[in-house]
């Protein structure tokens, strides 16, 4: 497999095609067959090679190819004396990298196809433009994932930065979706700041920044488990950037405004693949976060806060597409919970699994928003399931998935992840099982506000404030304002077979995804994450550590011990998803008079969680303000105090020549003219005794003969 | 110096210009047009004849090439000494380009005195290849001051505003500077003769010398006034906002493009290689004032509420961002420095063209009066969003690899720098994307702006090479970054030999953060 650089390259010609060509010159026909047909190439070259590296014995499976020298070497000095900064255009299959692409460029293909039907209202230009974007999109994370040093995934990462940015502002005349976009790429920016440090210092202490190269070296080092050293450093600056990328707190803002950005984009970027990025990176460095317990536990507690946090505040939102981000968030921070306590294959597992059934429950809210003319809020829906059966059995089933319900993929994963979890930390797991309970609840909260109970659409638009009214959870600050188009509308209507078919495939995968992990409790292998473990370790070859090895030893032992417990747990689980169900159907479909009640007895917890626990508040409160006034501060300080001297020194020298102007005129030139002055002065009074007589000049001249002669005599 | 070239190339680079502008004074001031073409073509040949400096260069050859010495005042030791090394090749090629871009960039723009302004131009183009090329330091000094004047003229006839308050603030900063610098030279010259009893200018003869470190001490200050105030750093900036904004946007740009980099430039050619025990002796200063610059600098930009001047002040943190690799004083963060000013060539005078182009069509730069141009110029959009991609550093493009080198360099030294001037580029997002935002996104909110016409031809034009080279650079930087290597080596050779013992104790000290 010497060209799996072409699995990106693929959609980047694509994007290259449409963006140059496309925008000017195709049909929405033509863009379409330009992007999904160089997707569908992407990913059959991603199943091709994934069989490829099948094929390869397990702890031989990777695939190294360097296409070029990115930047050439120069000399550097690191810890252990001069090293040279190298940089290659260096791409790595392995398992875990070639599960990353079969996910991004499957779904990223279903997608495409989902896309071409939902984006069609767009103008052909603005149609090329989209998948210009979406094509590029996948380019740059084909690009993170197979990147085999840090700075050649720094790429990818920034890359689907860029995407994300430029297909949440898809509609830039609308300033929500400019401000959702960039706040998305400076939230990012933050968390790149500790993602290059972390980057520098890795180069510093290994002398590399080769993945490989790098596990190699740490995997030689000891554990750092009484003291905070460098790769503790290191692992937690990596970290700072994956809380970036995948939306964990404390920068976790950004994802929920970023659904301004169209349902297609939502699904791929947002739920699916982008945000995900983090947890990769996190597993793609498995041997350093191991070195690096203190580490870990920091994550694996961000993971669980953010894993509640967002649960919760999803149980009262009203936009569909905000309850599935954050959703997003909250099962991102499962993934990193389960990274925290170790437990990387049940992290890649999740990720796969919830790229399944996320995606399927975006696609299918889009599939919904079309269906109710561009309507989000969850308050104007309801009745739906007779009017669009496909999407609603499909949506079901990613909800069943994503609840934990048997056996839908979520389960499986979810499940590895609370059981790890359980081993490691109670109070973690504690957290997680509330949160599972949470997400049961919202989830079937959704389901039934859109699919059951009576129609609230459009056909009561006019008493849309007395309709809603009924409802818990009515918050009018919260509605969205939006454009509608003001075509013929019919009513809900299910969506045609571009929307549908997408929905059917992930619909079978969010059934079947879960398959490849089933534990051993329950007679399976776990196949996944048997596959998965050559990319947590540093691999074959004699430098192995004994650290991941211990480890690796411990968890198999903790495997085969605990079958028991580990069936009580899943069984524990399943209740508590459940008891979530139930609540939901209680309260949104029985008994939707107990919900006010109950809003109206937490009026302090309810308004906390509806204002996302005025987290964006606080943020713009401080670092926006304090950076905005700073700069505007130094900007007075520039024109005032900087170029005050400037201008003042200027000023000083106009004085200083105005002075020495005066003195010139008064001083300088007053002594001349004195001099001159007092020539014609002298001489105007000396003319007198010019009289032209010669007696009275013998006169004077015999009187200063006599002055002369007597002083003479005098003196003598 | 084997080298010497059998074809007088520089000199002919260095002349075509000037060739072009006495012909031009030859020419009819009411034939516009003609005067136009000429002046076109002239920097379209001044270009052709430059890129030789690209193929023919060596990098793995001596380190000056194409060298071409004859006496001109020999009664004071002063040669016409010319020669390039890879990094002052790059500036000459990066001079010849946005020279001709600028000037193909005023053909609609300048209607009044349109000889003067191209012969301006033409002179500045020799001033700024003369100072590059120049290996004799009284030749490097008199082009130096050439370049001063038709700047000088530049903005203060076709300029805009406040044009005659910048022009001379423009004028008496770099005149001060300079006369401050000349003097710094004046003092290597005296003390070369003392210690060879030869009067030279030569420059390749200073980097042989070593001066006594109380001497070199003030020889530092002395030129660095000089230099700091080209490049601008802080606090010796604010000549920078005003004539970038006054000045006509060919103007701007050359000023962004090549001026600045005089500042640096002459860091490398005469502070580090000539004074390397000084430099050693001033990194504190100036990695803290290239630091308060960056941050500085983006924060300001921030706060602008004129396009122009944003443009301008993030310059300013560029610049910074260019020193401090410099002074990082390491062979990566020296590479960056020098590679990235090349970029900001690139991208920043990109981004005085894209303003230039809707100042022209409507006649102001408050960002306010804008919005909502991607809808009416999409091309125009495409090119800005770019650059300003550029700008920020996305990798890909361009301004990555600077800063990625830059940043590297800094944090083996010391990591609490790297971490404080990364944030810088957090920053730099925010300005741009900003800027961004409320230039091109949203409604079309002024009717003034509704039919505003996209780019034509010509115009993009002007921005073919610079997009190509940024993608280049982002993607493939290795050619120049070769080119770049035997300058580095050099600069790290002399100051090395006093700096050698301090990167011990970075290996030794392993992860303590190493304050000076």
């Amino acid at each position: 497999m010497k060209v799996i650089w072409l699995i990106p390259l693929l959609p980047g010609i694509g994007a290259a095609v449409t963006g140059l060509v496309g925008i000017r010159f195709f049909s929405k026909a033509q863009t379409a067959l330009v992007a999904c047909g160089s997707m569908t190439l992407a990913a059959f070259l991603s199943i091709y090679a994934f069989i490829q590296l099948l094929a390869l014995p397990s702890e031989a499976r990777v695939y190294d190819v360097v296409v070029a020298s990115w930047i050439p070497a120069m000399p550097l000095e690191t810890a252990g004396g001069m090293g040279a900064f190298a940089v290659d255009w260096a791409f790595r299959l392995d398992p875990l990298s070639g599960m990353m692409i079969l996910v991004v460029s499957g779904i990223g293909l279903l997608i495409h196809v989902y896309s071409t039907s939902y984006m069609h209202g767009e103008s052909a230009a603005g149609y090329a433009r989209f998948f210009c974007y979406l094509n590029l999109f996948c380019f740059f994370m084909l690009t993170l994932v197979l990147g085999a040093n840090l700075l050649v995934m720094f790429v990818g990462w920034e890359g689907v930065g860029l995407c994300s940015y430029l297909l949440i502002g898809f509609w830039y005349h609308k300033q929500s979706a400019t401000d959702a976009g960039k706040k998305a790429f400076l939230v990012n920016r933050i968390g790149d700041w500790g993602f290059v440090l972390g980057i520098f210092l890795v180069f510093f202490t290994f002398g590399t920044i080769d993945f490989h190269e790098v596990m190699v070296s740490a995997a030689a080092m000891p554990i750092e488990a009484t003291e905070f050293g460098v790769i503790s450093l290191i692992c937690l600056l990596l970290f700072v950037g994956a809380t970036g990328k995948s939306a964990q707190i404390p920068l976790h803002i950004w994802l929920p405004d970023a659904m301004e950005g169209p349902t297609p984009v939502s699904a791929l970027i947002h739920a699916a693949t982008m945000v995900t990025a983090g947890v990769y990176m996190v597993c793609r460095n498995a041997v350093l976060f191991t070195h690096a317990p203190m580490v870990m536990t920091i994550v694996a507690i961000i993971g669980a806060l953010t894993a509640l946090m967002a649960a919760s505040i999803g149980l009262l939102q009203t936009d569909i597409k905000r309850v599935l981000a954050y959703s997003t968030v909250s099962q991102l921070g499962y993934m990193f919970m389960a990274t925290g306590v170790g437990a990387f294959g049940a992290a890649a597992f999740h990720l796969m699994t919830h790229a399944f059934f996320k995606a399927l429950l975006f696609l299918g809210s889009g599939s919904v928003i079309h269906a109710m003319d561009d309507e989000q809020d969850m308050r104007r829906m309801g009745g739906l399931k007779m009017y669009m059966p496909v999407t609603f059995v499909t949506m079901l089933v990613g909800t069943l998935a994503i609840a934990g319900i048997p056996p839908f993929a979520g389960f499986f994963s979810k499940d590895e992840i609370l059981f790890q979890t359980f081993l490691h930390n109670r109070a973690l797991w504690v957290v997680a099982v509330v949160t599972a309970g949470m997400t049961a609840f919202y989830m079937f909260r959704l389901m039934a506000m859109t699919f059951y109970g009576e129609y609230r659409g459009p056909a009561w638009e006019d008493a849309a404030d007395h309709g809603g009214a009924e409802r818990p959870g009515i918050d009018t600050e919260n509605e969205v304002d939006r454009s509608r188009g003001h075509g013929a509308w019919h009513g809900p209507h299910e969506s045609p077979p571009p929307v549908t078919g997408p929905l059917m495939v992930l619909a079978v995968g969010a059934i079947v995804a879960g398959f490849v992990g089933i534990p051993a409790a329950l007679g399976g292998g776990n196949a996944i994450e048997h596959f998965l473990e050559p990319s947590f370790t540093a691999g074959v070859g004699p430098a192995v550590g004994e650290a991941s090895e211990v480890v690796a030893i411990e968890s198999a032992a903790i495997h085969s011990n605990s079958h028991a417990t580990e069936l009580g747990l899943m069984v524990l689980s399943i209740l508590v998803a459940l008891g979530g169900v139930a609540l939901a159907h209680r309260l949104y479909l029985k008994r939707p008079e107990l919900a006010e009640a109950w809003r109206a007895r937490w009026t302090g917890v309810h308004r906390l969680l509806l204002n996302k626990y005025y987290v964006d508040e606080l943020y713009h409160g401080t670092v926006v303000r304090g950076t905005m006034s700073g700069g505007r501060g130094l900007w007075r300080f520039d024109g005032r105090v900087v170029d005050g001297a400037v201008n003042g020194s200027s000023w000083l020298t106009i004085v200083a020549s105005w002075c020495s102007g005066l003195f010139d005129r008064y001083v300088v030139d007053g002594a001349v003219n004195l001099v001159g002055w007092s020539a014609s002065e002298s001489s105007f009074s000396l003319r007198r005794i010019q009289t032209g007589l010669i007696q009275n000049y013998a006169l004077i001249m015999l009187f200063g003969v006599f002055v002369f002669v007597s002083m003479y005599l005098l003196i003598s | 110096m084997s080298n010497t070239a059998e074809f007088p190339l520089l000199s002919l680079i260095l002349f075509t210009p000037l060739v072009g502008a006495i012909v031009l004074l030859f020419v009819r001031r009411q034939s516009t047009d003609m005067i136009r073409w000429i002046a076109n073509v002239v920097a379209g040949i001044g270009f052709f004849v430059s890129l030789p400096l690209w193929f023919w260069y060596e990098p793995r050859g001596t380190q000056w090439q194409f060298i071409e010495r004859l006496p001109w005042i020999p009664s004071i030791g002063a040669d016409y000494f010319l020669g390039v090394d890879g990094f002052s090749a790059l500036l000459v090629l990066l001079t010849t380009m946005m020279g001709s871009i600028a000037i193909l960039s005023s053909w609609t723009a300048i209607t009044e005195r349109v000889k003067e302004y191209y012969v301006f131009l033409l002179l500045l183009q020799t001033g700024m290849i003369g100072a590059f090329v120049a290996l004799d330091s009284l030749l490097f000094f008199l082009f130096w001051e050439v370049m001063l004047v038709p700047m000088y003229f530049l903005i203060g006839i076709w300029g805009s505003d406040r044009r005659l308050y910048s022009a001379i603030k423009f004028f008496l900063f770099t005149l001060v500077g300079s006369v401050v610098m000349l003097l710094g030279i004046l003092a290597i010259y005296f003390e070369h003769q003392a210690v060879t009893g030869v009067y030279s200018f030569d420059i390749t003869r200073f980097h042989e010398l070593s001066l006594p470190v109380d001497l070199q001490w003030w020889v530092f200050l002395a030129l660095f006034l000089g230099f700091a105030v080209k490049v601008p750093m802080f606090p010796f900036h604010t000549w920078l906002p005003d004539a970038h904004t006054d000045a006509p946007t060919a103007g701007s740009v050359i000023l962004a493009a090549v001026l600045l980099k005089m500042g640096t430039y002459g860091f490398i050619r005469f502070s580090l290689p000539i004074l390397p025990e000084a430099t050693v002796e001033f990194v504190p200063m100036i990695i803290s004032l290239s630091i308060i610059g960056i941050i500085y600098g983006a924060l300001v930009a921030l706060a602008q509420r004129d396009w122009k001047r944003l443009v301008a002040y993030s310059s300013v943190s560029h610049m910074g961002l260019v020193m401090l690799g410099m002074f990082a004083l390491t062979p990566v963060g020296i590479t960056g420095s020098l590679i990235q000013q090349f970029n900001h060539g690139i991208s920043t005078g990109a981004l005085f063209l894209i303003v230039g182009i809707v100042y022209e069509r409507r006649h102001t730069r408050e960002i306010s009066e804008y919005g909502g141009l991607s809808k009416v110029m999409p091309v125009y959009a495409v090119i800005f969003l770019i650059m300003t991609l550029s700008s920020i550093g996305l990798p890909t493009l361009n301004g990555f690899i600077g800063e990625i080198l830059i940043l590297q360099g800094v944090f083996v030294v010391n990591k609490m720098w790297a971490a404080v001037a990364a944030s810088g580029i957090v920053l730099g997002a925010a300005y741009m994307l900003w800027l961004y935002q409320r230039t091109m996104f949203g409604n079309v909110d002024n009717p003034k702006n509704e039919s505003l016409p996209d780019l034509n031809m010509r115009e993009v034009a002007t921005f073919v090479p610079l997009l190509v080279l940024a993608v280049w650079i982002g993607l493939y930087p290795a050619p120049f970054l070769r080119r770049l290597e035997s300058s580095v080596t050099h600069v790290m050779s002399r100051v090395n030999s006093v700096y050698a013992p301090r990167n011990v104790e970075v290996g030794v000290s392993g992860l303590l953060m190493r304050g000076q």
